[in-house]
């Protein structure tokens, strides 16, 4: 990860600015951290499964399979341990990836999809079933009140979406600035209905709505991973399908259409990925603030801005973060849980400042 | 801010003594003055004039009042105030009581306002003071004492000692019977309260809660004694605290908590799932911390001790103080 990596090319162009690892070494060095992170997440949790027994209640080595300790132990592994490291990993690479998909169509550093409303949307429509399930309303929907939850917040951001891209098209076109804008408010109002149901949710529903609003991956299990992992891989795969046109995007629209990228369809393709990503998210762990804005920052500042290698190594970087991240959330206060929410800003934001120190020479006036 | 800690189950008939002690203190006390002051949970004295409209706030506070015989004088309640349904039916709602407003509480021209202690929100209780009608704030303990001390601050404020000092024996009878029950368990079961399980995730009470004392009160034990009030459990920690039953609350009709409970993947790793022993009982009953407190632990130690059920007699859940 470090920017020391020696590279010919790009020490002869670039006299005076990091030395940028190629993309291989990159992503190589990226993905050895998340599998030695999620190997070490492996390894600890409130069970406590000593590392003389891991091996064997992995199932890698061989055990006494007549040892009752041993197969809870393999039981609290495989159903409960290592679904939740793939959510949080998977959780991770969503956020970020979907994070520098929207700075590069905003040409926006500061565009997160938990500012312009997709993020809020889905948790309103969250905090909606929260509350309604229970009031006469929820009578009906009350058999599928376990998957409930998940699928609303999985519409609310894509409805949030369709709104603001509405409001943002007119004959043909996407006005980015509007789209930004205009999640603003859409994000202003959200907050304000989720403030609504605050105020008329019992104590019970409170608790809930604080922790669903803080996020956790408690809870994860295989089938939201399976769910959560093909919207992941086509996202990504379409991410770099599209990763050429965010780059001439950066020049500017007209440009970018004159370099002969079909700017309203890369626009379209990029908005539906962002909220696709981003409610599958939602769905499983709740509002996780920060991975998108922090991940895509640090690596636009080690690797460079170009979206081929960004995408890919952003969707890395964010697992591992997500993945440190929850096993501290699962850990330091166990048998409690601590919101991971509070976790990924207090993790990355100093690490981001620290950053941002060391380089802000780079970065200009 | 509790002084009274659960009493040893070995100090029989100490808890009747004592609210009867409480009572009489309060009763001689309020003689000396022209009206009936009450010191109330945030340590005021607050002079009653006519307490003939009250606004109750908290279940447990209108269940001494119906207990007590005065459902004529409550004008209003809120919504935790559920038992008796067909009393409540056509009192008018200030809402819950952590959001009460003070428009709609002053609305109902109470002469005094009766609320648990947690009422709020502060903004609402700092209006309702300044408007100078009388406030009772009744201290919430989670306690066999605690209970006492609700029904004889209730009585004195409506200068009813004898019939609140009534209500406390029958109600200190009923816990005794139910230390009795208790004495007769020998293997207590480890119970966890989930106050809810939202996308996989439970919530769980920790101690220093109502669930805790109601599943201490019950002849159990509470899975969870790392922490305190309801937090967020991590689930490998389900599997760890081995609990044999899980405890909830009602809500609605269905039967899916129990499925939701039996399907999730630490809970079944336990004997919650093989052995089914999910129980679910109305909130107010069974941590309302009111007269029928002990009929709600008597209950739940049956359903966790099936055996036992013969052995006892039913706690009281009409109480008849009202003369």
């Amino acid at each position: 990860m470090t920017a020391a990596t020696s590279d010919a090319r790009a020490q002869s162009t670039t006299i005076g600015r990091p030395l940028r690892p190629t993309a291989a070494t990159a992503l190589g060095v990226l993905a050895v951290v998340l599998g030695v992170i999620s190997i070490f997440a492996l390894t600890i949790g409130a069970a406590g499964i000593p590392l003389n027994r891991l091996g064997a209640a992995l199932g890698i080595t061989a055990g006494d399979a007549t040892n009752a300790l041993l197969a809870r132990d393999h039981l609290v592994l495989w159903s409960i341990r290592i679904p939740r490291i793939a959510a949080a990993a998977a959780v991770g690479g969503l956020l970020a990836t979907a994070g520098a998909l929207m700075q590069g169509l905003f040409r926006n550093p500061l565009a997160d999809p938990s500012l312009v409303g997709v993020a809020s949307g889905g948790a309103f429509a969250a905090v909606a079933t929260i509350v309604l399930i229970d009031s006469r309303f929820g009578e009906g929907l009350r058999f599928m009140q376990t998957e409930l939850l998940p699928l609303g917040a999985f519409a609310g951001s894509l409805a949030t979406t369709l709104v603001l891209y509405g409001i943002a098209s007119r004959s043909g076109k996407t006005s980015v600035s509007l789209f930004l804008l205009a999640g603003l408010a859409i994000a202003a109002i959200a907050n304000a209905g989720i403030g609504l149901l605050v105020f008329v949710a019992d104590d019970r529903q409170l608790r809930d709505i604080t922790f669903w609003l803080l996020g956790s991956l408690s809870g994860a299990t295989w089938s939201k991973v399976t769910a959560a992992l093909p919207v992941l891989l086509i996202g990504v795969a379409v991410a770099l399908a599209i990763a050429r046109g965010l780059d001439m995007m950066i020049l500017g629209e007209s440009e970018a259409f004159h370099g002969g990228v079909n700017v309203e369809r890369l626009k379209r393709i990029t908005i539906v990925l962002i909220s696709a990503m981003t409610g599958a998210a939602v769905s499983i762990c709740g509002v996780v603030s920060f991975v998108g804005i922090i991940v895509p920052h640090l690596l636009r500042l080690m690797i460079g801005p170009g979206h081929r290698l960004l995408l890919p190594a952003s969707m890395l970087l964010g697992a591992a973060l997500v993945v440190v991240a929850d096993t501290l959330a699962r850990t330091i206060v166990a048998p409690a849980e601590m919101p991971i929410g509070i976790l990924t800003a207090a993790i990355g934001a100093p690490f981001f400042l620290v950053i941002l120190l060391r380089q802000r020479t780079l970065i200009g006036p | 801010m509790n002084p009274d800690k659960p009493s040893s189950p070995h100090r029989r008939g100490f808890l009747c003594a004592a609210a009867t002690f409480t009572a009489l203190l309060l009763a001689g006390s309020s003689t000396r003055a022209a009206g009936i002051v009450v010191r109330d949970a945030r340590g005021i004295d607050v002079a009653i004039a006519d307490p003939s409209r009250i606004v109750a706030i908290g279940g447990a506070i209108t269940e001494i009042l119906h207990d007590l015989g005065l459902d004529d004088r409550i004008v209003g309640v809120d919504t935790t105030s559920t038992f008796p349904a067909s009393v409540l039916r056509d009192k008018p709602n200030v809402g819950y009581m952590r959001q009460l407003s003070p428009e709609g509480v002053l609305g109902l021209h109470p002469s005094l306002i009766l609320a648990m202690q947690g009422a709020g929100p502060r903004e609402t209780m700092d209006v309702l003071e300044a408007a100078k009608v009388p406030m009772v704030l009744v201290p919430e303990t989670f306690s066999e004492q605690g209970i006492l001390d609700k029904i004889a601050i209730v009585g004195h404020t409506l200068g009813l000692d004898a019939r609140a000092a009534c209500l406390t024996r029958k109600v200190g009878d009923d816990l005794e019977q139910l230390r009795k029950l208790r004495a007769a368990i020998a293997k207590p079961v480890r119970v966890m309260f989930v106050m809810s399980l939202l996308n996989g995730r439970a919530m769980t009470a920790g101690k220093n809660t109502a669930a805790n004392e109601i599943i201490r009160l019950a002849g159990a034990v509470n899975a969870i004694d790392q922490y305190d009030g309801y937090k967020p459990i991590n689930d490998e920690a389900i599997v760890a605290a081995q609990p044999d039953v899980v405890l909830s609350i009602e809500r609605g009709k269905d039967t899916l908590q129990a499925n939701a409970i039996y399907a999730h993947p630490a809970f079944a790793m336990t004997a919650v799932a093989r052995n089914k022993t999910f129980i679910a009982m109305d909130g107010l009953y069974l941590l309302g911390f009111g007269p029928r407190t002990a009929s709600a632990a008597r209950d739940l130690a049956i359903r966790l001790y099936p055996n036992l059920a013969a052995a006892t007699p039913a706690a009281s859940t009409h109480f008849d103080c009202d003369k």
